[in-house]
């Protein structure tokens, strides 16, 4: 199941029950908070900072106006999503240099985390910076690390300070800052081998090189695929290192990446960049935005809903509602509604947005943008009389409105038996008469 | 040390966050209400079993305690205990199955899970037994894999095949199944690149070594290990199920279980999609891999 599905399904069953209701109640917040606190355990959030964002959310969510906003599911997801941002930085975080050179980056972190690739990815980003980097290899435990970093360097042309592996990574390290000082390289950047946050020897030599060479930046390399245990690694390496940033890697793979919270939370330091693949251009700044509606697997979704409450006139489409109601709907209006729609965006993605539609009910039908061209050609076709009145239009008339659409009388014909359809559509539903039932909701679109 | 302290030490500080909590919870609670079950299935979820294989445990573990009509809450424990067991249980065979030769064993994963690492102490395994291991260094991509694969070769005092970084790794596999028909050996383990489940064209290139190994070697025992980073979260199970797709996986080798990282996916995958778990890595030292026992991984999870 996908995640977005799974929330966003299970927030519209909520959504349901909360139908008319001008505040969002604190019941309804909290069914809707145990939905997206499953969504962000499923996303690999710490359970723990899950629980103190829920907290957060919910006091904010609770009692906000809910007539204003499209739906108060959506205005919840909305606030969600705000205070993941907020959480996560905002602002993508920028890199620090020392203002006597060469400043010095150490990358740190678990095995297998990617700290080696990393290390050549900024490097290179760097040197298109202007700077002019050295690498230098510090894991003399892992077979063949060395050789690693040195193809690494080799395939960008940066040069590598290596020293074998039979000397301790602290004299590595202070050999290489000399050599940097006497080449004139201003940016250092030392790998250090991978280990496990609990292993006491190896985080004391983390402990030592720091002392040594006194780092501008440790940088924790964290996978981004990292479970639960993100919060226990990442607390431990800033305990005993004082971290100064996180890079998530191999995001490009299909995780949720809930670990950027967790670290962010614990930590309290900024992620500044991602891992994006095996290329050794494939470094990206990190984007707090995207992190948050990828967390939450709603991918674009989110944009689509601040493009809607742009786009939709609140006070439009309240008296396009009444008019609906009252059955004065015409095809004025309706020409109206389609632009208002068009202005939000690719209808496939919009319409699982469109409140009280149900996205996965909609989920197969495919929308023809080419269709709704016909119909606002046709509408457009129409005199200012057919608009209002479309029951003159005779059979002439259709063959001009055909004629001068470029469609065909079928076509014409279809669209405005829709249009009647859905006018007792919505009378019928009107006539039902229950208050929660009514709304700009149940809408239908002939197209 | 036997396996059972060796996994057990390996396993202490996943035993210390999960049983010390779970007992916490026992002794806190008085009677069995729905409050300790939200409690268990809190351990459970930090402990990445996931949501829905948590929420199917806590579930059964409700209803065998209605069946049985347990009333005190210590006895919810080993309750919870046979479930997990019988979740991780691998019916299908015999664990010594896995040491029984000819055998190729292909291994697969994502970047950074400690393939090459466990295709070391696997040769050992096998090694110390007495068989001859030849290695195959699959994993042309990566900067120095085939060193690092070299070094543990020559630490384990086995064959290697290999060509230079970038070949084409079917090659590669193709010359190693032909040494180890001309050298008769009895295992032949071939390493692979990481690469992300989700890149088409290297799951492609997946089924293609497969291939050379079915047509080259039709009768010889194939075994696809999928290596996972124990603190890999819920991605593992995504993992698995699209590894699976491209080559039949035969079973998971748990890594860095040495952490504080839990490994509770396993028990998600084994639930979701029947792969059971192989063999655990609890160290970086060579004899640091034992066989999966599922009662023993569990026991050792609540000694």
């Amino acid at each position: 199941m996908s995640l977005f599905e799974g929330l966003s399904g299970k927030l519209q069953e909520t959504i349901q029950k909360m139908r008319g209701k001008a505040r969002v109640t604190e019941k309804d917040v909290k069914e809707m908070m145990r939905e997206i606190k499953l969504a962000l355990l499923e996303a690999d959030v710490n359970f723990k900072v899950v629980k103190d964002f829920i907290n957060k959310v919910s006091e904010r969510a609770v009692g906000q106006d809910v007539l204003e906003s499209l739906t108060p599911g959506q205005q919840v997801i909305k606030i969600v999503h705000e205070e993941l941002i907020e959480l996560m930085g905002k602002v993508p975080s920028k890199p620090t240099f020392s203002p006597k050179p060469p400043t010095v980056y150490m990358m740190v972190g678990l095995q297998g985390s990617g700290k080696t690739t990393t290390s050549g990815k900024i490097a290179n980003l760097m040197r298109k910076q202007g700077k002019n980097p050295l690498l230098v290899a510090c894991d003399i435990y892992r077979p063949a690390a060395i050789k690693q970093l040195q193809v690494v360097g080799n395939q960008l042309n940066i040069p590598v300070f290596s020293a074998g592996d039979k000397i301790s990574p602290v004299d590595i390290a202070k050999a290489a800052l000399e050599h940097a000082a006497k080449m004139q390289y201003d940016l250092v950047i030392i790998d250090t081998a991978g280990r496990l946050h609990i292993d006491e020897e190896l985080m004391d030599e983390l402990s030592f090189i720091k002392k040594a060479v006194h780092p501008h930046e440790i940088l924790l390399v964290v996978d981004s695929m990292t479970g639960q245990d993100a919060v226990n690694v990442a607390q431990s390496f800033n305990e005993k290192l004082g971290i100064d940033g996180i890079i998530l890697t191999k995001l490009d793979g299909d995780t949720r990446g809930g670990a950027a919270l967790s670290v962010k939370a614990v930590t309290g330091k900024p992620i500044k960049y991602v891992g994006m693949g095996e290329k050794l251009s494939d470094l990206e700044p990190f984007y707090p935005d995207r992190m948050a509606s990828r967390i939450l697997g709603m991918g674009d979704v989110l944009s689509l809903i601040e493009k809607a409450q742009e786009a939709l006139d609140e006070k439009k489409a309240l008296e396009m509602e009444k008019k609906l109601l009252s059955q004065q709907f015409t095809f004025d209006d309706f020409l109206e509604q389609m632009q208002q729609l068009k202005k939000m965006g690719p209808l496939n993605q919009l319409i699982g947005m469109i409140p009280g539609l149900n996205a996965k009910a909609l989920k197969n039908i495919d929308i023809d943008e080419k269709k709704m061209a016909h119909v606002e050609a046709i509408i457009k076709s129409m005199t200012k009389q057919e608009r209002i009145n479309p029951s003159i239009i005779n059979g002439s008339r259709r063959k001009r409105i055909a004629a001068g659409s470029g469609t065909s009388i079928q076509e014409v014909n279809k669209l405005l038996r829709d249009f009647e359809e859905m006018k007792k559509m919505v009378k019928m539903m009107s006539d039902m008469g229950k208050r929660g039932k009514k709304g700009f909701g149940k809408l239908r679109m002939p197209f | 040390m036997g396996f059972f302290d060796k996994l057990k030490e390996g396993l202490l500080k996943t035993r210390k966050g999960i049983t010390e909590r779970i007992d916490q919870v026992l002794v806190s609670f008085g009677k069995i209400d729905e409050e300790l079950f939200e409690e268990l299935e809190e351990i459970l979820i930090t402990s990445d079993v996931g949501i829905e294989t948590t929420g199917k445990i806590i579930e059964g573990l409700k209803k065998s305690v209605k069946e049985k009509k347990v009333t005190k809450p210590e006895d919810v424990k080993s309750l919870l205990k046979e479930q997990l067991k019988d979740i991780l249980r691998d019916n299908s065979e015999n664990k010594d199955m896995f040491f029984e030769t000819p055998v190729v064993i292909m291994v697969i994963g994502v970047n950074g899970v400690g393939k090459t690492t466990s295709i070391g102490k696997i040769a050992n395994l096998f090694r110390q037994k007495g068989k001859k291991v030849i290695l195959a260094a699959g994993d042309t991509f990566r900067a120095a894999a085939i060193d690092q694969l070299e070094i543990w070769a020559n630490r384990v005092g086995v064959e290697i095949i290999k060509h230079a970084e970038g070949s084409d790794p079917a090659a590669v596999i193709y010359d190693a199944v032909q040494a180890a028909k001309a050298r008769k050996a009895d295992v032949l383990i071939c390493d692979t690149a990481g690469r992300l489940h989700t890149k088409k064209n290297l799951m492609e290139e997946l089924k293609k070594v497969s291939r050379i190994l079915e047509r080259e070697i039709p009768d010889v025992r194939k075994e696809t290990l999928l290596v996972l980073d124990a603190t890999t979260g819920q991605n593992a199970v995504s993992q698995a199920k699209t590894f699976n797709e491209s080559s039949d996986i035969t079973g998971i080798v748990l890594t860095k279980l040495d952490g504080t990282a839990k490994g509770g996916i396993v028990l998600a995958i084994k639930s979701e999609l029947n792969i059971p778990v192989k063999l655990v890595g609890v160290g970086e030292k060579m004899d640091d891999l034992q066989l999966f026992d599922a009662d023993e991984f569990v026991e050792a999870l609540f000694a």
